[in-house]
């Protein structure tokens, strides 16, 4: 075991877990941020999608000890102050999700996009959320709230 | 009649006041939480009394806040808005204070009409939902709506009569007398006669306020800012983790060969042989992920040993072949006789490989064992079952009331959480390790490769047509393990075809199954529609034509082939390279779809480009959510009919995660979705499992006017469709 501090939403947590140990696995069972999502555990799915240092990456095949040298890490929690980013209003807006377990990873893959690119096309927004499976089948819906949100905001 | 019980401390706290076939209203002690329980009998209405603060479908609060329980699953098809939208029509409550909760999961109480005549169960499979539940949640939002006008009127001394109600609001059609619901609740309590609220009007259609309208659903605020709870989620003090690994042999007996090692790894509390795996209970999750990958274990041999998936269709070719019948399923007028003086008769075979269900949330559970093995705290995101307790109280050797289910969001369900075998798992180890609560994961890898598929098979279909062309004989046979898994939907309701046969032709291969969205309907429908698209292409008519004859007797069906060939511009060619192709489905509503496609004749690619539905499924509860559902299935049936395929080897389950198994992604899905709805005011129909089963036979037809070739092998995918261009 040894002792990691991670910079989360703003917020320092420090940890006792084993080296190697999957990032995902911290914020979820060790930190309570169950908002970000188990799907494959081999970076196909995008379930897990995180910003760190405003990149999205999938927290699954990230390990603990590489990510706690000051790195800012955001999760779905650390979004937005009260659930109002313009990607979660135009998501319900449009009602995108069905089951909604990916859809915590959906929206950090788009809020990434939208950080860099404020308007893309419909092809930009296909190619850059094609890392994130949708098992509900909820991508036109998706793909329409992405562009609302670039409309919005 | 008040009958008031006081035989215990639980029950002293509340009086329990009316009874009368299918209603009782119980009032808390402090007297501000009436609640409504449907239940016909009153020594069960009791029993639930015993074991729940307030067990029923409603709970008024003085401030008006109203909570109505859903006593459905929640696996993304809208149970949560959809059945208590239902209830609050009828109840005349004002949407904007409704708040949605699980209910029980208590059938006698929360159930709908099962299978069997008289029966009750809380079930979320086959698209049921909104079917079975509609009159029910009617029935219980009138009931609640009659037991607080009827309070109005007797604290205005007026008759019923005069008070209507709206919005969770009462008013005297005498006076300018109001009263809001939240406002009756002291009034409730001084209720001493009931009303005999067994035979309550219902609303006329054209007076709903809610039904059919654009009402957001309830939970999806939840899932966009990471608070909706799976019961992955689930965190507990004390709380340990379990992992099995069982193998890619289905059947497999595991011989654990380090155990002594493993037990001596870092937070490893203890190791639980299955029959058919080996689990590792561990303090942290990551620490019994470590010690599950280092198990040494020799797994035997089972049924499923030198079995080979694309082999085998060969074995089934020749049952299909066989003179002698399987379980027959259809037999209408005398399908030999009229296949031996047909004009001209077609044959082919379907084939289609195994697929898994996928769900997002791979499956998993957290259960809490009380010290003394007595009671258990179950949660789990299931789709229920005949037995709402899902197999806890036979593991622990405890009556069912012992064990208390928490209904948390599912992660996708599809039919795989139907069945309850991982949370019997989880049983075993919460015993193994209680009073610490324990959460089971099943890992991507666990999930994929001790799936549950649904079936390969094999369908061979003769039809044949007379002189003038008409289809007068359609003799379907399916091979495959599993019955109803490879039969559902092999019926043809809405064909008028004077000589029908179908049978089922049984295979076993060891090899796990289960329902999978849509079930046998997937399979079946592509082999039918695909079929009446080669006897249209070779009698040189338009497809449309070929159905409209066939659904000459089937109004209803009809009407959905007209909207699809309209909205979708059947009789415009599409651009070079593409082509449309049509199929119909009944899965309790019906629906005809169209798919435009492009292929690459270089790579062998099919990209499903535009999709059009028209859907009857009777009075619409939520339609944008219906359409959601069209969206998804078709998604689903894309992905499934082009990219999806379990294959075995010996036995041993060739893929293991979404590398190797490939589900549809964002830039090979339809840039276009449009769902008609047909207007009606039949009873509601299921609309889950309508879309999946249409898209394979629609994609194998639009290909065949693209290329006049025949795609038979689901899934498509670019070798078997390169192979078909070659054929």
């Amino acid at each position: 075991m040894s002792s990691y501090t991670l910079s989360v939403n703003d917020q320092n947590h420090t940890v006792e877990v084993d080296k190697g140990t999957s990032l995902l696995w911290v914020l979820r069972e060790h930190l309570g941020l169950t908002g970000t999502k188990y799907g494959c555990g081999i970076a196909q799915c995008g379930a897990c999608t995180i910003h760190v240092d405003g990149s999205p990456m999938k927290a699954c095949v990230l390990s603990v000890e590489d990510f706690s040298n000051g790195q800012k890490i955001k999760t779905i929690e650390g979004l937005s102050e009260n659930a109002d980013h313009p990607l979660q209003k135009a998501w319900i807006e449009v009602q995108a999700p069905q089951c909604g377990y990916c859809h915590s990873g959906q929206i950090m893959q788009a809020a990434a996009l939208l950080e860099n690119n404020p308007s893309p096309s419909k092809e930009e927004i296909k190619a850059h959320m094609n890392g994130n499976i949708c098992r509900c089948g909820t991508y036109l819906r998706i793909v329409q709230a992405i562009q609302l949100a670039a409309q919005n905001q | 009649m008040l009958s008031t019980s006081k035989n215990n401390g639980t029950l002293n706290r509340r009086e329990f006041l009316k009874s009368s076939s299918g209603i009782a209203l119980f009032i808390g002690a402090s007297g501000i939480f009436p609640a409504l329980i449907s239940c016909s009998d009153s020594k069960k209405i009791q029993e639930q009394f015993e074991k729940h603060a307030i067990t029923a479908w409603v709970k008024i609060s003085e401030d008006g806040q109203i909570i109505i329980y859903n006593p459905a699953s929640e696996m993304g098809q809208g149970s949560m808005t959809s059945l208590p939208l239902i209830f609050a029509e009828e109840m005349d409550a004002d949407w904007t204070k409704v708040k949605v909760e699980f209910s029980p999961q208590e059938s006698e109480t929360y159930g709908s009409p099962g299978w069997a005549p008289g029966s009750k169960m809380m079930f979320t499979v086959g698209s049921r939902t909104t079917n079975s539940y509609f009159n029910t949640m009617r029935t219980a939002g009138a009931q609640a709506r009659a037991i607080l006008l009827h309070a109005a009127a007797q604290n205005w001394k007026v008759p019923v009569e005069e008070l209507s109600a709206e919005n969770s609001v009462v008013s005297h059609n005498g006076s300018d007398k109001t009263i809001t619901y939240g406002e009756l609740i002291p009034y409730l309590v001084a209720v001493e006669t009931m009303p005999d609220v067994s035979e309550v009007p219902l609303k006329a259609s054209d007076k709903f306020k809610l039904i059919g309208k654009e009402i957001p659903r309830t939970e999806i605020p939840s899932k966009v800012d990471g608070t909706a709870q799976f019961a992955i989620d689930v965190r507990l003090p004390d709380m340990v983790y379990g992992v099995l690994e069982r193998g890619n042999l289905h059947g497999a007996k595991p011989t654990l060969l380090n155990e002594s090692e493993i037990l001596g790894m870092e937070g490893v509390i203890k190791v639980v042989p299955y029959d058919y795996a080996i689990d590792v209970i561990a303090s942290k999750l990551e620490q019994a992920l470590k010690a599950k990958s280092q198990l040494k274990i020799d797994w035997s041999s089972s049924d499923a040993s030198g079995f080979n998936s694309e082999e085998i269709y060969q074995e089934y070719e020749k049952i299909a072949a066989q003179n002698q019948a399987g379980e027959v399923i259809t037999e209408e007028g005398d399908v030999s006789n009229a296949l031996r003086n047909a004009s001209k008769v077609y044959q082919a075979d379907y084939k289609n490989d195994y697929v898994y269900h996928a769900q997002l949330e791979p499956l998993n559970a957290v259960i809490q064992v009380s010290e003394d093995l007595q009671n258990a705290e179950v949660w789990v995101g299931s789709q229920q079952g005949m037995d709402t307790k899902l197999g806890v109280p036979g593991v622990l050797g405890i009556p069912p009331e012992n064990v208390n289910v928490h209904l948390q969001y599912l992660g996708g369900g599809f039919g795989r959480r139907s069945l309850s075998d991982f949370v019997e798992e989880c049983a075993v180890l919460a015993k193994e390790v209680a009073p610490k609560p324990v959460k089971l994961i099943w890992t991507r890898e666990d999930d994929l490769r001790y799936g549950t598929y649904r079936p390969m098979s094999l369908q061979r279909i003769k039809a044949s047509v007379d002189s003038s062309g008409n289809i007068n004989a359609f003799s379907h046979t399916v091979v495959g393990d599993g019955g109803n898994l490879v039969a559902s939907g092999i019926q043809n309701d809405h064909y008028a075809i004077p000589n029908q046969f179908a049978d089922w032709r049984s295979t076993t291969h060891g090899i796990r199954l289960k329902h999978w969205r849509s079930v046998g309907h997937g399979p079946n429908k592509f082999a039918i529609e695909s079929m009446l698209d080669q006897i249209a292409y070779d009698q040189k008519m338009d497809p449309v034509d070929l159905r409209r004859k066939l659904m000459a007797n089937s109004p209803r069906a009809l009407a959905t082939l007209e909207k699809a060939v309209e909205i979708s511009n059947w009789s415009q060619p599409s651009p070079e390279g593409y082509a449309k192709g049509i199929s119909f489905v009944e899965h309790g509503s019906l629906g005809t779809g169209v798919c435009e496609i492009f292929l690459n004749k270089e790579t062998g690619e099919i990209k499903v480009n535009r999709v059009w539905i028209a859907l009857d499924a009777g009075t619409i509860i939520q339609p944008d959510n219906v359409k959601a559902q069209m969206e998804g299935g078709i998604i689903m049936g894309i992905s499934s009919a082009l990219k999806e395929r379990i294959s075995v080897v010996n036995g041993q389950i060739q893929q293991s995660n979404f590398n190797d198994y490939s589900l549809l992604r964002m830039q090979d899905s339809p840039d276009i979705i449009e769902t008609v709805l047909i207007p009606s005011g039949e009873t509601p129909q299921g609309v889950g499992e309508t879309a999946t089963p249409m898209v394979a036979g629609a994609i194998a037809n639009a290909f065949l006017q693209l290329t006049g070739k025949h795609l038979r092998h689901m899934p498509f995918t670019p070798e078997r469709v390169l192979e078909a261009l070659d054929s």
